[in-house]
């Protein structure tokens, strides 16, 4: 059964109208830690990424796939690296579903057109930076 | 989430991890993560809420700078 009504499915599709170049969701599962989970998040992935011919899916397991786990410094599951012409260091950890699911969405179309939206004050402070930073945001599906 | 998302995408200094808080309640609970969202920027700046983007980047570079504690 599908995971997205054909209403959300409409809804993403003409969203995806946006997308520019290719964009790739790995998805990171392992069926013996979280096996439902997982599947789960796999599904949606798939289901996402069908509403596109620009958009794909692969999906690899975080025990048998190590060393590009380790490339993409993925550790948990179920995970999706969200992939455009670079990796750009875009990760959802947990099904990305409510309020997240937006996100993805989003997270996709930026990912393909490599264009953020954000004022060129915020711009010149990011390529200032010389140090790594790691923004971890947690929330919750409502 | 969208805001640390269109950052990493304009600098390859920035990661974005969204995390399920549900699902991953060990790492919930080593974050302190009492209410959503919570943001946590190089385990060193963190607040819960969401900012403006003024305020998110300034503490985007707090993290990087590692001078701030927030």
């Amino acid at each position: 059964m599908a995971i997205l009504s054909a209403r959300d499915q409409d809804a993403v599709r003409k969203e995806f109208e946006k997308l520019t170049g290719p964009v790739k969701l790995v998805v990171f599962s392992q069926a013996l830690t979280a096996g439902d989970l997982c599947r789960q998040n796999e599904d949606l992935a798939r289901e996402v990424a069908a509403l596109s011919d620009k958009a794909s899916v692969e999906v690899l397991n975080l025990s048998i796939d190590r060393e590009r786990a380790e490339a993409y410094g993925v550790d948990q599951v179920p995970a999706i690296v969200v992939e455009g012409a670079q990796d750009y260091g875009i990760r959802f950890y947990g099904i990305p579903s409510g309020y997240e699911f937006s996100n993805l969405v989003d997270s996709m179309i930026v990912a393909s057109t490599g264009e953020p939206a954000l004022s060129e004050r915020t711009k010149t402070s990011l390529a200032a930076l010389t140090e790594p930073v790691e923004i971890k945001v947690f929330s919750t599906p409502t | 989430m969208r805001l640390a998302q269109h950052m990493a995408i304009a600098s390859d200094k920035v990661r974005a991890v969204a995390i399920e808080a549900t699902e991953f309640p060990e790492l919930s609970r080593a974050y302190q993560v009492m209410a959503v969202p919570k943001i946590v920027m190089n385990d060193r700046v963190q607040f819960e809420g969401a900012l403006p983007e003024a305020q998110f980047v300034d503490a985007v570079v707090r993290a990087a700078s590692g001078n701030g504690k927030s």
